[in-house]
């Protein structure tokens, strides 16, 4: 293939159909980002689950030195009131069989690292600060109260917590929000599609002198559709580099700025997440445009 | 070269068939001239070599390969052996000359260096050396199909098909055409060739197809038009 050929045939192109081409940039641009947000709200859901969230309802902490809660008298939790907890637990009759998990402290500051490892806060927290902890998947998850009152005044532990009570309205929400954001990235990328269909028709046709002699001298099929599909693939890259580069920003002023600061109890999304989201966003994005270019091309370059 | 074995093509949607059990057999390195009224399936002949529509019945023979059988994406490939030219010349009106030649050979993939090399050899033996960077509305009519048929033979093909070539030109015009295409048949390339052009064929006296609603009606070697009975 002749670089320089089919450059300058990319140039020239490009700038007949501008208005066209930036149209189909704006939109695989929108329509990217809102498929990155999604992305990155489903890794929020992720990240606040943590590792337990799907497997146990009910978690009980155990008391350190530092802890405040009934049972806890200014002493790290002892052996025995470790099993006898635990026997509490074991023999409730809301607890499923073989739903018994516990924590250590080593276990829990492991987690805890991985959980946190964008954050500041890991340098100030050591192993002994963490709390040892049993976790509990109940046979039937509304059926919790028992369980709770049974456990929470025992000696040795510090709060029992259903993580499911505070987590889930903000789960609801951001599951919505992702729906929707999904739902306007689906039309929008069907309006992208049309959007590509149409520029290729009307480019089709006005360089219909050049290709019906092309394919009259022995053009290759292939030869004939590259500066069209090269058009799509560069449409796509440069929408999805503004897709990358706004969710970039999204990310920056709304968590990294504020919500990091405000709700430091969970962990949010970072770097690493939006550095995937945004391969996706690329990968698909330029699927996306050449798939419909292909198929559109293939149909009106017939032999 | 050129085999028709029993063709028929009916186009979709007309009852009468364009063309009806045509049996043709041309060598390697003849000049025909194939004449008709409108109409009488000269076009769809030529369309059917070029495998740009498929016979509805019969077999076509093109250097010993069956069009039928063809895959399409080797069609690109066979067509680079047959060179074309149209009544309507057939040229991109934003190049120049050599770029309009030069085109044939770029969209195939051949390198500059050739390219730069039989470009101006092609022109030369059509006649329009110096004129290289005129654009084609700077040109007479008869200049114009001398690129066209630079564009056709610059690759060398085994074939040249022309669809009524001097039919936009005048008769003095038209005999300068038939002799650059004579001289393209005498370096070996096959020339089929559709005409209307009644002088021109008496001149010449080549093999003559005579088509007539589809049919051949006469297939003669040394022929005139031999229209006007």
């Amino acid at each position: 293939m002749r670089l320089n050929y089919i450059l300058s045939d990319l140039g020239i192109g490009l700038k007949r159909n501008l208005s066209m081409t930036i149209a189909v940039v704006v939109t695989i641009w929108v329509s990217l980002a809102l498929f990155g947000s999604a992305l990155l709200a489903n890794s929020q859901v992720s990240l606040m689950k943590g590792n337990w969230y799907d497997k146990i309802q009910i978690s009980v902490f155990l008391c350190t030195k530092d802890s405040g809660g009934r049972g806890c008298s200014g002493a790290e939790v002892t052996q025995e009131q470790k099993n006898r907890i635990q026997q509490v637990i074991q023999t409730n009759p809301d607890t499923a069989p073989d739903g018994v998990f516990s924590e250590s402290k080593k276990e829990a500051f492991e987690s805890f690292k991985k959980l946190y490892k964008d954050s500041p806060i890991v340098s100030t927290v050591t192993e002994d600060q963490m709390q040892e902890s049993f976790r509990v998947k109940l046979k039937d998850p509304q059926r919790y109260q028992n369980l709770v009152s049974a456990v929470a005044g025992l000696p040795g532990v510090d709060t029992v917590q259903d993580l499911r009570q505070y987590l889930d309205p903000l789960f609801k929400a951001l599951n919505g929000l992702q729906i929707g954001a999904i739902f306007a990235a689906g039309l929008l990328l069907a309006a992208a599609l049309m959007q590509i269909f149409n520029t290729i028709r009307l480019a089709a046709y006005a360089r219909r002198r050049e290709i019906g002699i092309m394919r009259l001298v022995g053009a290759s099929n292939f030869y004939i559709q590259l500066p069209f599909l090269l058009e799509a693939v560069l449409a796509a890259l440069v929408g999805a580099v503004l897709a990358c580069g706004t969710l970039w920003l999204g990310v920056y002023l709304i968590v990294m700025q504020r919500a990091q600061e405000t709700f430091r109890v969970w962990q949010w999304v970072g770097a690493t997440e939006t550095f995937r989201a945004m391969l996706y966003m690329v990968l698909v994005g330029v699927i996306l445009a050449v798939i419909p270019t292909f198929l559109t091309t293939r149909k009106y370059l017939k032999v | 070269m050129i085999r028709f074995e029993n063709v028929s093509k009916t186009y979709e949607g007309q009852s009468r068939a364009a063309l009806l059990n045509v049996n043709v057999d041309i060598e390697k390195g003849e000049f025909v001239f194939l004449v008709g009224t409108s109409g009488s399936g000269k076009s769809t002949f030529l369309r059917l070599v070029l495998r740009e529509q498929r016979t509805s019945k019969g077999h076509i023979m093109v250097a010993g390969k069956d069009l039928n059988r063809l895959a399409s994406w080797r069609i690109p490939q066979m067509r680079r052996q047959i060179g074309t030219v149209f009544q309507d010349f057939r040229l991109l009106p934003n190049k120049t000359v050599a770029e309009n030649v030069a085109f044939a050979l770029q969209v195939i993939g051949k390198p500059r260096s050739h390219i730069r090399k039989t470009v101006p050899e092609v022109l030369e033996l059509v006649g329009l050396d110096g004129k290289e960077d005129r654009l084609p509305d700077e040109l007479s009519g008869g200049e114009q199909q001398r690129v066209a048929i630079a564009r056709a033979f610059v690759n060398r093909p085994m074939i040249l098909i022309a669809d009524e070539p001097t039919g936009n030109l005048d008769p003095g015009t038209s005999v300068g055409i038939m002799k650059l295409l004579d001289r393209i048949n005498r370096t070996g390339t096959t020339v089929v060739m559709a005409t209307h052009d009644v002088s021109i064929v008496d001149q010449m006296r080549k093999r003559v197809i005579e088509l007539q609603n589809g049919h051949v009606v006469r297939d003669e070697s040394r022929g005139v038009y031999g229209y006007q009975h």
